[in-house]
């Protein structure tokens, strides 16, 4: 058990690629930190960094106390769990997780004890005389997972380790991994580009975004206090609505409005009391943003006329608790830098609101939607920062 | 220029004939009943090869057996009398020895340099470099192989031989051992006080088999290498994280997942081994005791013109890959079945 230092860390592969610029990361002991971003900003790169499987360009990596930078990966006492699981094809499930300790010459009673005990937590225990190739997908995944904690090592490092799992498994291990890790009170890694397992599973999340560090917080705090646009449109899902429009403020200066294409959004007065640095925004464009879920109906939801608009309903979703409601609004869309986002180009933005089952909204229907606009979240539209303050 | 000519007109027209052959099976097959039409697609295509083998190997094998059980001239029949002449006489029974030398030490060396530098030429700068050097001999004919180890190994007053000249430069070295630098090499079958009986392999077939290993590494690097870099790398990455040094990893890892390929190539150079013939007679002629059952086959069969022995020596290198055979089918399952296949 140990902590994990990055300081200003680089990574420039051979062929010139800077793969990950100046990061930056405190990880404590027993706690288990996400990586998140999309494919191919760095989380791998990162990881493999911490496991010595990939050199370190510059900057300071330790563990504990220990300075690891040139240590090997086999000297620094950590275990990982790979996207493909590595298992050795030849060994047993038995031999597979025991291979560790056996490198390890740890007596064979002892050895035999933790494996087997390994082997019922994960419930392998009929599965031990197998190949790998006779397993199923979620028994790799525990063959896996049972090499790693079988070794008790001072971290867990694992790199996408369900995503070759079909949906339902994944949920199921995802609540398994995250308890064990409880249980055990290991220090880890753990990359994944799926939100919501970062949501779900880390006590902290990193963002990561073409190697730059986004972000570092709670899952709560990122959602609810998004640091700049990116992290919050890639955090939530549905992502949260974001739009260019210009903040106009009222002449006593305790209200204000902002434009959402042809339509305007009033802004309460406490909005602007709570953040008194968009005063500096008056008659300027700037971003802001709406989660779905701030969003409703508007024969549900009493809100003043002026805190509603309208758009025509391009898809509804019916998902039992809620209705995802799709309508077209005639505002330019914000390209939040997430590649994996499809973004429309044009002057038409698709807003996504979460309703109330009771909606009786229907596609093609010109929608009228209420605005809680005391949750919006605002953002320079030149630097991308949150204006919170 | 006309022979030439009537020659490739005869090759094209052939070789229609049997495109055209097979293209009205294969409409036939195609117009047959769905349950019989998956069985006699595959005879279509096995029916050339059938009767290729049937012509080319079934026929001239069972003939062969036949012979060996005639005397030397195919006049009389003798029963297994051949047989017991190989295994009696000293100097048939020699070759069988020295085959089996061949094969033996022949695929382990071969094998265990493959391996190494195919190891060690991974990942290096000039590992494309390194390897076509080592493939090199491979792809020299190995009667040339023979040819230019002839020079290594030769003597006064031919040559003064690349070996004595090394072994000449060494102060204080026994006669016995190659000292003054005027052995022949191939010629003498002991070395450093070690005597072997006529029975026995010499030490001068060892030097043939140098010359074996020499021409097989290049084939079996190039081989291993290819395998080894189809281990994932993932593999690699986890032993190294489970505290497996890079020997461990070599050893634990890497050889059990290239172990059928270890199989295969062990198997073409034990096949090699019983079949070596160039070799020898591009060098010895299979004298001095270094003769080998299929070198043994060739003199005795259209140097001496004895038919029976002849066909028996033929029928034992054949006998003799049987077991081989069913080794390789058997270790080939279980290295599947260690993948988990
Ligand atoms: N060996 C390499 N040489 C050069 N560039 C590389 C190398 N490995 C990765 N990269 C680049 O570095 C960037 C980060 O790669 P990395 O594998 O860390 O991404 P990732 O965040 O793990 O993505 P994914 O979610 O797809 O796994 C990518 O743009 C990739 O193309
Ligand atoms: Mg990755």
């Amino acid at each position: 058990m140990a902590t994990i230092t990055l300081e200003k860390i680089n990574k420039v592969y051979p062929n010139g690629f800077h793969a990950i610029h100046d990061l930056d990361l405190d990880i404590a002991d027993t706690e288990f930190l996400v990586l998140v971003g999309p494919s191919g900003c760095g989380k791998s790169t990162a990881l493999r960094m911490v496991a010595g499987l990939e050199e370190i360009t510059n900057g300071e990596m330790r563990i504990g106390d220990r300075i690891v930078n040139e240590v090997e990966p086999k000297d620094r006492d950590i275990a990982m769990v790979f996207q493909n699981y590595a298992l050795y094809p030849h060994m047993s499930v038995y031999d597979n997780i025991g291979f560790a300790l056996k490198l390890a010459k740890t007596p064979k009673d002892e050895t035999d004890r933790r494996i087997r005990e390994a082997a019922r937590i994960l419930e392998l225990d009929e599965q031990l005389d197998r190949k790998p190739a006779q397993l199923s997908g979620g028994q790799r995944q525990r063959v896996a997972m049972g090499r790693a904690i079988v070794r008790q090592p001072a971290a867990f490092l694992m790199d996408e380790p369900l995503s070759n799992l079909d949906a339902k498994l994944r949920v199921q291990m995802r609540a398994e991994i995250a308890s064990l890790q409880r249980e055990l009170g290991v220090t880890t890694v753990y990359v994944t580009h799926d939100q919501v397992e970062a949501m779900t599973m880390g006590d902290r999340v990193a963002v990561l975004k073409d190697g730059f560090l986004q972000q570092v917080d709670t899952p709560q705090n990122l959602y609810d206090r998004p640091q700049n646009v990116f992290v919050a449109a890639f955090i939530g899902s549905p992502s949260m609505n974001l739009f260019e429009g210009t903040l106009t403020l009222d002449s006593s200066g305790q209200g204000g409005s902002l434009t959402l294409g042809s339509q305007a959004i009033s802004i309460p007065s406490e909005v602007l009391a709570a953040r008194p640095a968009l005063a500096a925004y008056d008659g300027q464009p700037l971003i802001y943003g709406i989660r779905p879920e701030d969003m409703e109906d508007a024969s549900l939801d009493s809100r003043p006329d002026d805190q509603c608009i309208h758009g025509e309903v391009s898809l509804v979703e019916a998902l039992g608790a809620e209705i995802l409601v799709h309508f077209g609004v005639d505002a330019a869309p914000v390209d939040s830098g997430d590649p994996d986002a499809v973004v429309e180009l044009g002057d038409t933005a698709v807003v996504v609101g979460r309703f109330n089952p009771r909606s009786r909204i229907r596609l093609r229907d010109s929608a009228k939607v209420a605005v809680h606009a005391e949750r919006l979240s605002f953002f320079d539209s030149s630097t991308r920062l949150a204006i919170w303050d | 220029m006309g022979d030439i000519v009537s020659a490739l007109v005869i090759t094209v027209i052939a070789l229609a004939a049997l495109a055209a052959l097979l293209g009205a099976m294969y409409w036939v097959v195609g117009r047959l009943p769905k349950k019989w039409r998956e069985g006699a697609r595959a005879w279509v295509f096995l029916f050339p090869s059938a009767v290729a083998v049937t012509i080319g190997l079934l026929v001239p094998a069972i003939r062969t057996i036949y012979l060996s059980l005639l005397d030397d001239n195919g006049n009389k029949f003798v029963g297994f009398e051949n047989y017991v002449d190989v295994f009696t006489t000293t100097g048939t029974r020699l070759t069988v020895f020295n085959s089996l030398s061949w094969v033996l030490i022949g695929t382990i060396a071969t094998v265990a340099v493959g391996l190494a530098m195919a190891r060690f030429a991974d990942g290096m700068r000039i590992e494309s470099a390194a390897k076509s050097a080592i493939f090199l001999p491979g792809a020299i004919s190995l009667v040339g192989t023979g040819l230019i180890w002839g020079f290594v190994y030769a003597g006064p007053p031919f040559d003064v031989g690349l070996l004595n000249a090394v072994t000449e430069g060494i102060p204080g070295l026994p006669d016995s051992w190659g000292g003054g630098g005027d052995r022949l090499w191939l010629l003498e079958r002991g070395f450093g006080g070690v005597d072997p009986p006529d029975s026995a392999p010499g030490v001068n077939t060892f030097l043939l088999i140098v010359v074996f290993i020499w021409a097989q590494a290049g084939i079996s690097t190039v081989i291993f290498s290819a395998a080894i870099k189809g281990v994932p790398d993932s593999l690699i990455e986890a032993a190294k994280v489970d505290g497996a040094t890079d020997q461990q990893t070599f050893y634990r890892v890497t050889l059990p997942y290239i172990r059928s390929t270890i199989v295969t190539v062990a198997t073409l150079t034990t096949v090699a081994g019983l079949k070596a013939f160039d070799i020898v007679a591009a060098t010895t002629g299979g004298r001095f005791g270094t003769s080998t059952i299929a070198n043994e086959f060739y003199v005795t069969r259209f140097v001496q013109g004895r038919s029976g022995v002849g066909a028996t020596l033929a029928v034992l290198i054949f006998i003799l890959v049987i077991p081989v055979m069913i080794l390789n089918r058997r270790a080939q399952a279980r290295a599947e079945e260690m993948m988990g296949g």
